[in-house]
């Protein structure tokens, strides 16, 4: 069997008091669209921190193409592309010096940061400032930048959060694009439709628990309910949380 | 290692992109001290005291027989204006228009002048008498027993643009230095761009090179106009032998004060509480320090505090190197001075330092 992308276990995190991640363990295959669900709080962004190499697991391994991603590894960091929750851009750059200064950083020519820029459909936006973007261009614009060095595994929390539901339909199309370019993609969201039209599998997570892993339709057919929300909401409870 | 220096390149062109097109920061570090020197330079420039003016009532044979060389150098004291009568010249010296009157009545020479002002009624009563007594003795035929021969020397006291381009120069810098690295801290921690760059093959220390490389290129790019603008004529800065010695000062002084930033955008969480901490804190040190005035005109307590302070010391050593011809043997302890207090507050700061802003 192939290595998997991603191969994580028993990751615990804790801040303080609370216990953010309580033993995850999970693995994704190459070329697997991999989604981590969950309420607000419920783990998914530090999962994500510690598989990427943000943090340091207090325990368990996280390992991308059996490589540990802490401590950094500069090799790593070249075959991975993140876009964070938060858009991080550079201060007073047009979209493309942005993009370029990616691609310098990665040290890939600046026509391959070009070609990224068109494929996002930033084009006509590429000397516009950052701050004059919309919400769903400077989303593209972050994944544009997570993919200029053409990453064999790419991570992308919350994409779409924010976004208008034509732009978000827009985003549906491009991530699709990136998986079926041969990309093993990693994405949190809370929305379940999205999850259930892109993802190949996906985990619900609550509490800094994995609860459950499949296929969307497995679970909809193992819960016998209806949608991915529905098996959402009966894993993790209806009650309002803050 | 790589084309992009472990992206040491690209990130530094990216800051100093992103410094060029803050029209704000660029006024304030560059703009905004140089209006200050050009303002106070010509403002301060001439201290001397100007021409006593007199009126003169009619002939005075006394003046109008003066040889031209005398004339000039009496006109470099005063200047003689005629007034049309003698109740018109009385009136003028009564009003203050003029420092006195003179007018000829057969072989006395009259004068009035008022005594409201000690300095010039003293000009003018000089002045009229050696005049008078230069005439009479000329009238004897004689040769003068006694001559005068008159020069000037450099004095030891210090002209405006002597301590204004260094202190100005010392607050930009200082501006510079504290408000770049603040800013930059507390910028990238809301942006979580430092995160971003985390997981970019791209080495910490050229984050950090970047920006300390950036900033220590803006203090030899104020240091340039500064000085530049000062040694025109006009300002009049002698430069001395060893005024390079003021771009290692400037440097070691910058280094200070992006320590002082440092400690102020750890604490900070956001950018306008930063801008304010630095406000309060560099303007003050900037008073203190002797910038916009001479330090030794402030009570003595005062100057006890300022003595902790880094742009007192990068003040008084800028001025020493530029014009008073001083060299290693003042600067290298002020380096030294500025190098542990960089290391000091820097050494604070990563203890205060926190990833998260929440």
């Amino acid at each position: 069997m192939d290595q998997p992308a991603i191969s994580v276990s028993g990751l615990r995190k804790t801040y303080g008091d609370v216990q953010a991640v309580d033993g995850v363990t999970f693995e994704v295959a190459p070329g697997e669209f991999y989604g981590i669900l969950g309420p607000n709080g419920a783990g998914k962004t530090t999962t994500l921190e510690i598989v990427e190499g943000l943090r340091r697991p207090d325990e368990g391994t996280a390992e991308l193409f059996g490589i540990p991603s802490w401590p950094r590894n500069y090799e790593l960091l070249r075959r991975i592309g993140v876009q964070l929750q938060a858009t991080a851009f550079f201060e007073k750059l047009t979209a493309r010096e942005q993009i370029h200064t990616f691609a310098d950083l990665y040290e890939v020519p600046r026509e391959r940061a070009d070609a990224m820029l068109e494929s996002v459909g930033l084009t006509e936006k590429a000397d516009v400032s950052d701050t004059e973007l919309s919400g769903g261009q400077a989303q593209r614009l972050s994944i544009a930048c997570a993919l200029v060095h053409d990453p064999e595994l790419v991570f992308l929390d919350e994409p779409t959060t924010g976004l208008d539901p034509q732009a978000r339909r827009n985003m549906w199309d491009l991530l699709r694009e990136i998986n079926a370019a041969g990309r093993t993609v990693v994405l949190t969201t809370h929305y379940l439709d999205e999850a259930e039209v892109l993802c190949d599998r996906v985990s619900i997570m609550d509490a800094g628990r994995i609860l459950r892993t499949g296929p969307p339709a497995e679970l909809i057919s193992e819960l016998g309910v209806k949608t991915l929300e529905d098996v959402f909401l009966q894993l993790t409870g209806r009650e309002f949380r803050q | 290692m790589s084309r992009s220096l472990g992206g040491l390149v690209p990130l530094s062109r990216t800051m100093v992109l992103g410094l060029v097109r803050d029209r704000t920061a660029v006024f304030f570090m560059l703009i905004f001290p140089l209006m200050f020197l050009v303002l106070f330079g010509a403002l301060f420039q001439d201290t001397s005291v100007s021409r006593s003016p007199i009126a003169q009532v009619g002939d005075v044979e006394l003046l109008e027989e003066l040889p031209a060389d005398y004339r000039a150098d009496l006109d470099k004291v005063v200047e003689l204006r005629r007034a049309a009568d003698l109740d018109e010249a009385l009136k003028q010296v009564r009003d203050g228009d003029v420092a006195g009157a003179i007018w000829q009545d057969g072989t006395t020479i009259e004068v009035r002048y008022s005594e409201a002002d000690g300095v010039r009624a003293g000009t003018v009563r000089s002045v009229v008498q050696t005049l008078v007594e230069s005439a009479n003795l000329a009238a004897t035929g004689q040769p003068p027993t006694y001559t005068i021969a008159m020069d000037t020397v450099e004095d030891d006291s210090v002209k405006p643009i002597q301590f204004l381009a260094p202190g100005l120069l010392g607050w930009a810098v200082a501006m510079g230095g504290a408000f770049l690295s603040a800013l930059t801290l507390v910028s990238m921690r809301k942006t979580r761009l430092l995160r971003r760059l985390w997981l970019a093959p791209v080495r910490p220390w050229a984050v950090v090179a970047g920006r300390v490389g950036v900033t220590l290129g803006l203090a030899v790019v104020q240091t340039a106009v500064f000085l530049g603008v000062a040694v025109i004529p006009f300002y009049g800065l002698q430069l001395s032998g060893a005024w390079w010695l003021s771009i290692p000062l400037v440097l070691c002084g910058s280094l200070a004060f992006m320590s002082i930033g440092l400690i102020i955008g750890a604490v900070a969480k956001t950018e306008e509480a930063a801008n304010g901490i630095l406000q309060v804190t560099i303007m003050p040190m900037a008073f203190l320090s002797g910038s916009f005035f001479p330090a030794d005109v402030m009570p003595s307590w005062l100057s006890t505090i300022a003595q902790v302070m880094p742009l007192k010391h990068l003040n008084e050593a800028l001025m020493a190197v530029l014009s008073r011809d001083d060299s290693w043997g003042t600067a290298l302890p002020v380096m030294g001075g500025l190098l542990l207090f960089t290391a000091v507050c820097t050494a604070i700061a990563a203890k205060l330092f926190r990833w998260d802003s929440a």
